[in-house]
């Protein structure tokens, strides 16, 4: 069994109805196809890097499906070219690291990971600059300087 | 008469030094690189939107493969602009 991953992105001037049916279409064509779906994601409405169509977002869907052999692959793409309703569609074969990333994002092991990872990445950026954090103290403290030239031209004007 | 050890440099030694780096995939144990994070991604591309040479970011060859493929799987999804100025 190779599993594959589809991500197409839907057309947003539809109704959404029409939507949730044209995502419906494809996973039912996929299990007509024999493929057996591990895992289908609305990721909903998102901004679009650039236009598309003259479309300025898109509802992105997510789709893994293992299948025993790629036959029907051809069928599958060229269906989702011809639609109109579909932006862009992509279409991957996973391989073992992926299945075990995307089971694991499922499960909600990712974003932890990643977090560590980046807060490890930015200490160690820290340790490197010590200096940077400086000037950030620095920046604040010029704004109370003003106040008491403000106050002292108060006083010469009050002076006069 | 100047000993050994009062001969100062010229020139700070520490500035040729740089810091040694690394390949974040490797040290991290990140074997899948997702194309549908760009927040991930852009840790690897330039302001324009180009991907970033290995020399700069320090990743390895083989992973620095694997970036590629997916910034170019994430550019054609529309997650990632093909040229853009001031990405970040």
């Amino acid at each position: 069994m190779i599993q594959y991953e589809v991500t197409f992105i839907v057309d947003p001037v539809l109704s959404g109805d029409e939507i949730k049916q044209t995502a419906k279409t494809y996973e039912d064509l996929l299990k007509d196809s024999g493929c057996t779906i591990v895992n289908n994601d609305g990721l909903g409405l998102k901004q679009l890097a650039y236009p598309i169509n003259k479309r300025t977002s898109g509802i992105y869907y997510v789709v893994e499906y293992s299948t025993p052999n790629g036959t029907f692959l051809p069928k599958f793409e060229l269906a989702l070219k011809r639609d109109e309703r579909i932006l862009r569609f992509l279409n991957v074969r996973l391989d073992k690291y992926g299945v075990k990333y995307n089971a694991d994002k499922r499960a909600g092991l990712i974003g932890k990971k990643r977090e560590k990872a980046k807060e490890e990445v930015k200490e160690e950026v820290r340790k490197a600059k010590p200096a940077a954090p400086a000037p950030k103290k620095e920046t604040p403290a010029p704004a109370p300087a003003p106040a008491p030239v403000a106050v002292a031209v108060a006083d010469k004007s009050e002076e006069e | 008469m100047a000993s050994r050890d009062d001969i100062k440099f010229l020139s700070n030694p520490n500035i040729g030094s740089q810091r040694k780096k690394y390949c974040r995939f490797k040290k991290f144990g990140i074997r899948h690189i997702d194309y549908r994070d760009p927040d991930f991604l852009l840790q690897f591309i330039n302001e324009q939107g180009k991907i970033l040479p290995r020399r700069i970011t320090g990743t390895s060859l083989k992973y620095q493969k694997k970036v590629a493929v997916a910034v170019k799987r994430a550019r054609h999804l529309a997650i990632l602009p093909y040229v853009a100025d001031l990405l970040k």
